[in-house]
C-alpha cells in the first residue's frame, strides 16, 4: 500500500516537473546540439518510463488480473 | 518514379503481411473482434503505439516545431508519455478485466451495463461516431496530400512548367497523383487485411507499420543531420538564424502549456484503443506497453522536432508547414529511395491508426446497433462474424466517400476538436472504473452537457473566430478549450451523481467486487 502511495506522489511530482517555467526562455545548447528545453523534456520521457516501471513493481494491480482470470470467460457478448 | 516504387513495394508487403496474418484467424466472431483476447506484450505495445500515433507523429511534429519551435515536444510528446501510460495503467487494465470477465467488445456495452442504462448506450454511440469520423478522415486526406506533394510538377524560375509524374493519366492535376486515387488505394489495402483477419490482422499490420515509421524518423534524422554538417552544425544554424525556435517564450503561453495536459487523456476514451486493450492475453501484456510507450514517443518525436527547427534555421520554405519534412529530405538528401522510404513511413503512421478506426467502427455498428435492435432473434457466431465483415466494407466505403466531398470546414481543425471531445469525456470512464457512487443520471447529464458545450465552442471557433483570426488557435482565458470542457464534464458528473439516488447494489457488486482492492463507497 505504501509503495502505491509513493508511486502516485511521484506521478504528481513528475507532472509538476513538466511545467518547466525555469527553461521557458532558456536557449542554451547541451551535448553540442540539443536545445536545453528539448533535452529536459526528452529526459522527462525517460523519467516517465522509469516511473511506470516502478509502478509495475510496487503498484501492480494483481487482484484485478486474478479477478479477470478466475471467472468463466465470455469471449464476445452478444 | 523510384519513390513511388518504394511506396508501392511497401503497400504490397503490408498487404502480404495482412493476408499472411489472416492464416492465424480462428474463424470466430471473438477472434475477428478481439483476437480471442490472445495478443501478447510485444504486439500489444506495437499495435497500441501505432494506433495512438497518427501521421501527426512524423508530419505534424516537424511542421509544428518548424513554426513554433521546440516547445511542441513538451506540449504533445512528453505529456503523452506520462499521461497515456497512466491511462493504460489505471484505466486500460481495469477495462481489459471487465471485458474479459463479461465479454465486452465495445465501450457502449460496458457503459450500458456499468450504469444499468440502455439509454446511455444509445446516447454515447452517435457521439463516439461523430468524434471518430473526422479523425478517420484526417488520415485519408493526409495520405492523399502526401502522395500528391511527392508527385506534383513544378514551375521553374524561367516559367517552364515541368509536369508531375503521370501527366498522361492525371491531366487535371498536371501529372500529380490526385488524392482520390491515393485514398482509394489506401482504403483497399486496409480493407483487405481488416476484412480477412479482423483485429488480429490489424495488430500484425500495426506492428510492422510501427517499426517502419519509427525507423523512418531515425533514418531521415541521420541523413539530414549529415547533410547539414552534423547535429551540432545544424543546431548552430538555428542559433544564428532562428533563435526564438530554441525556447517557448512568445510561441506558447504557460496556461496553454499547462492545459494541454487534458488532450492526451483522450486515449482513455478512444473506442479503437478500447478495442485493442481488450485483445490482451492477460493484464501482464500491458506491462511492456506502459513502460515503453514514453520511450517510443521520444524515439519518434525528438528527431522530428529537431528536423523542424533545423528547417527553420536553414531558412527552408514549403507550401505548407506539413510539407517541411518531405522538403528537407528532398532538398538535402537527394536520394529517391530515401524519399520513398520517408513517404512510406508517413503512410505507415497514418494507416496504423486508420485500420484500427475502421475496425472499431465496424465493431460498434455490429454490436451497438444491429445486435441491440435484433429483438429476440438469435444471431449465430458465423452471422456475427459476417456482420462485422460487412460493416468493415460499409464503413470503409462511406469514409472514403466522405473524404471525396469538399467539406466547408478544415478537417484538420475538426480533428483537434475531436481529441478535445474524447479528452473532455475522460471523467466518465475514470468514474465508471473507480467511483461506485457515480450514477446514470450523472453520466448522462455529463455526456449531454459536454457534447452541447463542445458543439457550441466548435461552432464559435470555426464559424466566428477562425473567420477573423484564421491562423490563431482558439483559447478560452488563455487555456485550451478542452480544459473548460473537462471541467463541465467533471462538475456535472460529480454534482448530479451526488444529488441522485445511489446505483443499485447488484450493479455495484458486479463492477466493484469486494476483496479486490475496491472501496464499496456507494450508499444504499
Amino acid at each position: 500500500m505504501m509503495g502505491k502511495k509513493v508511486i502516485w506522489v511521484l506521478a504528481v511530482v513528475l507532472f509538476l516537473l513538466h511545467q518547466d517555467v525555469w527553461f521557458w526562455n532558456d536557449r542554451r545548447i547541451v551535448l553540442g546540439f540539443m536545445p536545453i528545453g528539448l533535452a529536459y523534456h526528452a529526459l522527462f520521457s525517460i523519467a516517465a518510463a522509469c516511473l511506470w516501471a516502478a509502478a509495475l513493481k510496487w503498484a501492480w494491480p494483481q487482484e484485478v488480473e486474478d479477478w479477470a482470470m478466475e471467472g468463466d470467460e465470455l469471449e464476445v457478448k452478444s | 518514379m523510384t519513390p513511388l516504387y518504394v511506396i508501392g513495394g511497401y503497400l504490397v508487403l503490408l498487404l502480404g503481411l495482412g493476408i499472411f496474418s489472416a492464416r492465424f484467424f480462428r474463424g470466430t466472431a471473438g477472434d475477428f473482434f478481439v483476437a480471442s483476447r490472445s495478443i501478447g506484450p510485444f504486439m500489444l505495445l506495437m499495435s497500441v503505439f501505432g494506433t495512438t500515433m497518427t501521421g501527426f507523429a512524423l508530419v505534424g511534429s516537424s511542421a509544428k516545431s518548424y513554426t513554433d519551435g521546440i516547445g511542441v515536444y513538451g506540449l504533445m510528446a512528453s505529456y503523452s508519455g506520462l499521461i497515456h501510460s497512466a491511462c493504460f495503467f489505471l484505466v486500460g487494465i481495469k477495462l481489459w478485466a471487465m471485458g474479459k470477465r463479461y465479454g465486452y467488445v465495445t465501450q457502449c456495452q460496458y457503459f450500458r451495463d456499468r450504469f444499468d442504462s440502455p439509454a446511455l448506450g444509445f446516447l454515447l454511440f452517435p457521439i463516439l461516431v461523430v468524434l471518430i469520423i473526422p479523425y478517420l478522415l484526417v488520415g485519408l486526406i493526409a495520405a492523399g496530400s502526401v502522395i500528391r506533394g511527392l508527385t506534383v510538377g513544378k514551375t521553374l524560375p524561367n516559367g517552364t512548367v515541368i509536369p508531375g509524374y503521370f501527366p498522361e493519366f492525371f491531366e487535371a492535376t498536371n501529372g500529380a497523383v490526385p488524392p482520390w486515387v491515393t485514398g482509394l488505394v489506401i482504403a483497399i489495402v486496409v480493407l483487405v487485411y481488416v476484412f480477412l483477419g479482423g483485429v488480429r490482422s490489424t495488430a500484425w499490420a500495426n506492428t510492422f507499420q510501427t517499426l517502419v515509421f519509427m525507423v523512418t524518423g531515425v533514418i531521415a534524422f541521420t541523413l539530414i543531420a549529415k547533410a547539414l554538417g552534423g547535429p551540432a552544425a545544424a543546431t548552430q544554424l538555428v542559433v544564428d538564424n532562428a533563435p526564438e525556435h530554441l525556447a517557448r517564450e512568445g510561441k506558447i503561453s504557460k496556461a496553454q502549456f499547462f492545459t494541454y495536459a487534458f488532450i492526451p487523456l483522450s486515449v482513455g476514451m478512444f473506442p479503437h484503443l478500447f478495442q485493442h486493450w481488450l485483445t490482451a492475453r492477460s493484464a501482464k501484456s500491458f506491462r511492456l506497453t506502459v513502460v515503453a510507450h514514453p520511450v517510443f514517443i521520444m524515439i519518434v518525436w525528438v528527431p522530428c522536432v529537431l528536423i523542424g527547427v533545423w528547417a527553420a534555421g536553414k531558412g527552408m520554405t514549403a507550401p505548407t508547414p506539413n510539407a517541411i519534412l518531405a522538403k528537407m529530405v528532398a532538398v538535402l538528401v537527394h536520394d529517391d529511395i530515401v524519399t520513398g522510404i520517408v513517404m512510406a513511413g508517413i503512410l505507415a503512421a497514418i494507416m496504423s491508426s486508420l485500420d484500427s478506426q475502421f475496425m472499431c467502427m465496424s465493431t460498434m455498428f455490429t454490436h451497438d446497433v444491429v445486435l441491440r435492435c435484433r429483438g429476440d432473434r438469435e444471431i449465430s457466431d458465423k452471422e456475427l462474424l459476417w456482420l462485422g465483415r460487412g460493416f468493415v466494407i460499409v464503413i470503409v466505403a462511406v469514409s472514403y466517400g466522405i473524404s471525396l466531398i469538399k467539406l466547408p470546414i478544415n478537417v484538420f481543425d475538426l480533428g483537434v476538436w475531436c481529441f478535445s471531445g474524447f479528452g473532455a469525456l475522460f471523467p466518465i470512464v475514470f468514474a465508471a472504473v473507480y467511483w461506485a457512487r457515480a450514477t446514470k443520471a450523472g453520466v448522462i447529464t455529463a455526456v449531454v452537457l459536454t457534447a452541447a458545450v463542445w458543439a457550441g465552442m466548435l461552432y464559435y471557433d470555426l464559424a466566428v473566430f477562425k473567420v477573423d483570426y484564421p491562423h490563431e488557435e482558439f483559447l478560452v482565458w488563455g487555456m485550451m478549450p478542452v480544459a473548460v470542457l473537462f471541467g463541465v464534464c467533471l462538475i456535472s458528473l460529480v454534482g448530479v451523481s451526488l444529488m441522485t439516488k445511489a446505483p443499485n447494489a447488484a450493479v455495484v457488486d458486479k463492477f466493484f467486487p469486494k476483496g479486490r482492492g475496491n472501496h464499496q463507497d456507494a450508499e444504499a
